[in-house]
């Protein structure tokens, strides 16, 4: 487990340089040797989730550690399927870097120890619940991911730079529906992910809602996203100021995934999880 | 000794009223190859004809000769005296006339570095030499290698990679932001010359509909009949500014047509979706300060001058590499070239061994005559492949001494080693 846990943080690392290769030198077979490289990776890091899962008897995100690395796994899933949508090259090159940045830090919190775990976390309502939620975040990362380089198109087609970048970044118009795309999928995916969630809470503490620290900041990001979309749907926000609003509201995800489970207790937060 | 002889012309050397005389006629390539095909001097011929250039390519053992034929033949096609394009002419031989010709059909010496057009014109061209049977061995080789180098320019090197006409760099930028054109609606502002050369170009991308305004209300119509479109008056322009895609102007007015305020208003109606202006007036049509605005982009004549510039620096540098390559590939035709020398000497060998082989094979024919077909079929291969084996490595060693000086002491050793000479004279 831990062995293919190192390989597939390893692949990863070499699919990274395969991929920065690819966005300097623009040639495709770079691109093609890095991302099998980066599903070899992933089909490791699979079966080492399959093992911890397999010896925890739950998901295997009761402490930092592995809830990055399965933040990472969701992330390279969600990416292998955009990556068959929509057929954009230069995508890899800014996904595989930011999951393998996730895997590093991964790689230097130590691996859990203790071997009982709690009993409620003993259900498949809980599974649905952290693997949903994780897969929908993992589209509002591309759709941070995408947000950058449409702002990054975007400054050089402004400002009139048509320099490297330019000519290696897809069209705005590409940019733009994938970040549709993503949170097209995303925000379904966190409301439902949140409300097994509260059907849980409510089998297994007689609670749908405690006002966690934890729910209450998915509650604020869920918000900030459902502004996003509403902003799309009637006004037509497109282009930059949407490309903004969807960074900010990555942002906050973050903080409540990082920040929230480590600082602020609760029963969602790290510490108790692993109690 | 055969000579690789090019003789032409092109943009830098000779003036257009001079290029013309000469591709007046549709049926002039047929003439030229025919002519130098009945030229007793010029072996094998290949006749290329273009806007920007004239090029002769033919293979000679008298080079003055095929010369002045040459030049016979081109005052005959362009009804000019000798005297009026002698020297708009340049004559290259040999490997200086390979060099020449896989640069042209690289395009490094096209008028547009890089421009696409002229390897299909030089196919087409050999493949009228073929069908007028006056290109042969060294010719069809040579053409085969130049079109390989062509291609290998074009895929190692960027050199046909960016945009160098305002249209082009245009529709680029537009993809930039839209992705594709296809279904984009586009307002035309003026109708100018530039206008209707970049709704050409448009129209190929697949838009949707075209839109035309201009201050005289019929050459908009004539425009809009040209290309199916619609004309509209000039105080329609605000109306339309909320539902196209493209705006190109292009009037000699002074005032700008497009402000800051005007646009602005349009943005929510819109739905924020992006407006691309493309702005080739001089004095601006377009107010500058539009591009400020969320989702708008607008780029004057000057941007797209600067794309095109940078884009040509960038070929000239390309062209460097490029050149590279073309060097490369000359050198591998000449050592081929040279080879060609050995042929005669190789092939005298075989027909030795062969020779040889016949006889030896009657000498024993009655002690052979017993034996099954399967058997003499053994026997046959066997003696063959020790003659094959046997001669192999001086082939090699003759194919490998081609590119020296001394070769003609290498192949008089051979002759008189095997004694050819004398064995050809007997036959």
């Amino acid at each position: 487990m831990v062995f293919l846990f190192n390989l597939a943080l390893s692949l990863e690392l070499l699919a990274t340089g395969g991929f920065i290769v690819f966005i300097i030198k623009q040639q495709k077979w770079v691109f093609q040797y890095s991302y099998n490289i980066l599903i070899m990776g992933f089909i490791c890091h699979s079966i080492s989730i399959g093992c911890q899962y397999y010896e925890l008897g739950t998901m295997p995100i009761l402490e930092l550690k592995s809830g990055l690395s399965f933040f990472s796994w969701s992330i390279v899933a969600v990416y292998i399927l955009l990556q068959i949508k929509f057929k954009l090259r230069v995508l890899g090159s800014f996904v595989a870097p930011f999951v393998t940045t996730l895997m590093i830090s991964a790689f230097f919190f130590p691996w859990r120890t203790q071997e009982s775990i709690n009993p409620i976390f003993n259900s498949l309502w809980l599974i649905f619940h952290v693997i949903i939620i994780f897969i929908g975040d993992a589209f509002f990362a591309i759709a941070f991911l995408t947000s950058i380089m449409y702002l990054i198109q975007e400054h050089h087609i402004k400002k009139k730079i048509l320099g490297l970048f330019y000519t290696r970044l897809p069209s705005l118009a590409t940019l733009d529906a994938i970040n549709t795309f993503s949170l097209n999928c995303g925000f379904p995916l966190l409301s439902i992910g949140i409300f097994i969630g509260s059907i849980y809470s409510q089998y297994a503490f007689g609670k749908y809602w405690q006002w966690d620290p934890k729910e209450v900041w998915a509650l604020i990001s869920w918000l900030f996203y459902a502004a996003l979309i509403h902003q799309r749907i009637t006004v037509g926000w497109q282009g930059r100021r949407a490309a903004i609003m969807s960074i900010i509201c990555f942002c906050i995800l973050m903080f409540s995934f990082i920040v929230v489970g480590i600082l602020f207790g609760g029963y969602h937060s790290f510490k108790s999880l692993g109690a | 000794m055969t000579t690789i002889l090019n003789i032409g012309m092109n943009h830098e050397t000779a003036p257009v009223e001079i290029r013309e005389c000469l591709a007046a006629e549709p049926n002039n390539n047929k003439k030229a190859l025919v002519f130098m095909r009945e030229t007793d001097c010029i072996k094998e011929s290949i006749f290329l004809s273009t806007c920007n250039r004239v090029e002769i390519l033919c293979t000679t053992d008298d080079p003055s000769m095929a010369k002045k034929a040459i030049l016979e033949l081109m005052s005959k096609l362009g009804r000019l005296p000798i005297k009026d394009f002698i020297s708009n002419l340049y004559t290259y031989n040999d490997m200086e006339a390979v060099h020449h010709f896989f640069s042209v059909a690289s395009s490094l010496d096209s008028m547009i570095i890089g421009e696409p057009q002229i390897l299909g014109q030089i196919k087409k061209a050999y493949a009228e030499a073929t069908i007028n049977k006056s290109s042969g061995v060294i010719l069809n080789r040579l053409m085969h290698r130049t079109f390989h180098v062509a291609k290998k320019v074009r895929t190692e090197t960027e050199i046909c990679e960016s945009a160098v006409s305002i249209s082009y760099a245009a529709v680029e930028l537009a993809k930039k932001i839209f992705y594709t054109l296809e279904g984009k609606k586009v307002l035309f502002i003026g109708t100018g010359e530039m206008a209707e050369l970049a709704a050409r170009h448009l129209m190929k991308q697949g838009i949707s509909s075209i839109r035309i305004a201009n201050r005289t209300f019929n050459n908009a119509l004539k425009l809009a009949a040209l290309f199916d479109g619609n004309a509209i008056l000039f105080e329609e322009i605000d109306s339309q500014l909320s539902e196209v895609d493209i705006v190109l102007t292009s009037t000699a007015s002074p005032q700008y047509i497009i402000t800051y305020e005007q646009v602005k208003k349009n943005i929510r109606k819109r739905r924020n979706s992006p407006l691309f202006f493309i702005d080739i007036a001089v004095p601006r049509n377009v107010q500058p300060e539009v591009n400020n605005l969320e989702n708008i982009y607008v780029y004057d004549i000057d941007d797209l001058k600067g794309i095109i510039r940078t884009n040509m620096a960038q070929r000239q540098q390309e062209a460097v590499k490029a050149d590279r390559i073309v060097s490369q590939e000359v050198d591998k035709f000449e050592k081929w070239l040279k080879t060609l020398k050995v042929v005669p000497t190789i092939i005298s060998l075989r027909r030795k061994a062969d020779i040889i082989m016949q006889a030896e094979f009657q000498k024993s024919y009655s002690a052979l005559k017993e034996l099954s077909p399967a058997q003499m079929e053994t026997i046959n291969i066997l003696t063959k492949s020790i003659v094959e084996k046997l001669l192999n490595d001086p082939i090699l060693y003759l194919k490998d001494k081609a590119d020296r000086k001394i070769l003609g002491n290498y192949l008089d050793m051979t002759r008189n080693l095997f004694n050819l000479d004398k064995d050809e004279d007997e036959i």
